[in-house]
């Protein structure tokens, strides 16, 4: 993660003085500025409530901000196009806090479901993610739908699904929720793995155990509506 | 140009105009992104096989209006009707006899048929009734000939011949009638294409309704879809193939009805013609045969329907996903 300003054409991700309200309701987010380099690790934490879900969907343009100006891989995104968010989107890797996984698909379909959207063809991708899911511990579980899965399966079949398309930035809301310690200090192995590979990662959690096992790592508090970034 | 040409041909056209790529892609179809539990997809089915049979009957309407009235101007426009009506003080028998000579020497004419009196006033039974004196009535005679389609007689030239002729003669070429025939076909012709249009239109509304609904019910997977980088024309893609489906399930089932129809009423129709009643029947409801064109048209449409379903699905997910954004 950059000090706003520098190294400015370099960063995924940046904002300046971003601020979100939901209709004519209070500001939930004020004055938010920060950017995102490649290859950084960042957990975006604070206490239940203060919008750590609502920066990554921020982030992810699923929201628009109300004021401030938002960048995504060195453009504008006021001006952006369709093309160009579906675009940037293929950039970007998400795991959801409640997983968002297709209940009428199988965990396989689930996991090469970016690869699928992107219009290549099963034969391609089909060993890469059969090996994947392998490595993420749901290799007996490739034709189950999500509804015969426990929490951490599904969890794991989401964070499968972020990374199979090997993004420039991962965002990840509270990856390891659901999983036991173990399992969890796996997936962290992954993430710091994918980091060094040069994935920016971003991970939204209260955990502040997770937090501890990685030492240096930039914290972004989120708490007061303002964001606060611990170097 | 060989079948499997024309195939290649019509799926070309298909994918160009509809955007069907995924339609025809892959030999072993994937999972449809799209659950076809949660769009309604069997009751919008049963209406489009029955907005699919109501259009076939409305098109087998049209086409026998058409074709009957072809056969009606056909057959009364290529047969002429002399009158002779009695005036005082002539014998009407030399006047028949003139105008029948002067009909079997004008050239263009054929089979020329002259009404006997008897034959005449069994014409008028019908009005007058039976044991009616008709030596008290002037009643007028009457001269048909058949016109011969390959050299047709200069009609104009007969009139003058017959007026100059033959005292009380009048020529009747039937075209007053041919035209009104025409005009009333067109106009039953006209009424069953709008009612067809109708129909259809009914069917674009109610694909494009349950389209917004599946759209809506199902704004997670969208979601989904958006964030792991599928684009709005994918999205739409996905619902326009899984509707085109559900279209060309409904206008089969539509069609394989109307066929149903159609041959049920053609046994029916063989049995009336060959029963007692068989004439009284062909003259209220006509004869009714499955020919090749009512199976065209109700083929053509159950591919009408598909080709709406996807036509209409296409159009209304391109704009939902607008307004889901």
């Amino acid at each position: 993660m950059q000090a706003p300003g520098s190294k400015r054409r370099e960063d995924l991700v940046r904002f300046e003085n971003v601020g979100l309200r939901y209709g004519m309701g209070p500001e939930i987010l004020k004055d938010i500025s920060f950017s995102i380099a490649p290859s950084s690790f960042q957990f975006v934490t604070g206490p239940s409530g203060t919008g750590k879900t609502t920066l990554l969907r921020l982030i992810l343009l699923s929201l628009k901000p109300t004021r401030g100006l938002i960048s995504l891989f060195g453009q504008d995104v006021t001006q952006l196009s369709a093309p160009t968010l579906t675009k940037f989107r293929r950039r970007m890797g998400v795991v959801f806090q409640d997983f968002r996984l297709l209940d009428h698909l199988t965990t396989y379909e689930n996991v090469a479901l970016p690869l699928r959207v992107q219009g290549r063809s099963e034969s391609g991708y089909k060993k890469e993610v059969v090996e994947l899911l392998q490595w993420i511990g749901l290799g007996d579980r490739i034709l189950s739908f999500p509804s015969t899965m426990s929490g951490g399966e599904k969890q794991r079949a989401a964070i499968a699904r972020a990374l199979v398309v090997q993004p420039d930035i991962l965002l990840a809301d509270e990856p390891t929720g659901n999983l036991d310690g173990v399992l969890a200090r796996r997936l962290l192995r992954l993430f710091a793995e994918l980091n060094r590979s040069g994935t920016a990662i971003v991970i939204a959690t209260h955990d502040l155990a997770l937090m501890d096992q990685f030492d240096g790592v930039r914290r972004m508090v989120l708490g007061g509506n303002r964001l606060h970034i611990d170097e | 140009m060989n079948r499997g040409l024309l195939d290649r041909f019509l799926i070309g056209v298909l994918k160009r105009f509809f955007d069907l790529r995924g339609v025809f892609r892959s030999k072993k179809r994937q999972q449809a992104l799209i659950p076809h539990a949660s769009a309604s997809g069997g009751s919008l089915a049963a209406v489009i096989a029955i907005m699919a049979f109501l259009a076939s009957l409305t098109a087998s309407v049209a086409l026998r209006v058409s074709n009957a009235s072809e056969g009606w101007q056909s057959s009364v426009s290529h047969e002429i009707t002399i009158q002779i009506r009695p005036t005082l003080g002539t014998p009407i028998d030399p006047e028949m006899k003139k105008a029948a000579i002067i009909l079997s020497e004008t050239p263009g004419l054929k089979n020329t048929y002259v009404y006997s009196k008897t034959e005449s006033e069994k014409l008028l039974e019908p009005w007058l009734g039976n044991g009616l004196d008709f030596d008290q009535l002037p009643v007028p005679r009457m001269i048909t000939a058949q016109i011969d389609k390959k050299s047709p007689p200069d009609l104009e030239a007969l009139r003058v011949a017959l007026s100059e002729n033959v005292k009380g003669a009048s020529l009747d070429d039937h075209r007053a009638w041919t035209q009104r025939l025409s005009v009333v076909g067109r106009t039953l012709v006209l009424a069953t294409l709008a009612t067809l249009g109708l129909v259809i239109a009914a069917a674009g509304f109610a694909i494009a309704f349950a389209t917004r609904g599946a759209m809506i019910s199902n704004r997670e997977i969208i979601e989904v879809l958006h964030f792991v980088g599928a684009s709005e024309s994918y999205i739409a893609r996905q619902f326009q193939i899984h509707f085109l489906w559900i279209g060309i399930k409904g206008g089969i089932i539509g069609g394989i009805a109307a066929i149903t129809l159609f041959l049920a009423l053609h046994i029916a129709a063989r049995h009336w013609a060959s029963s007692p009643n068989g004439a009284e029947m062909i003259a209220l409801f006509g004869t009714f045969s499955l020919n090749l064109n009512a199976i065209i048209a109700v083929m053509a449409i159950a591919l009408l329907m598909a080709l709406v379903a996807a036509f209409v699905s296409r159009v209304t997910a391109n704009r939902t996903i607008r307004g889901l954004d």
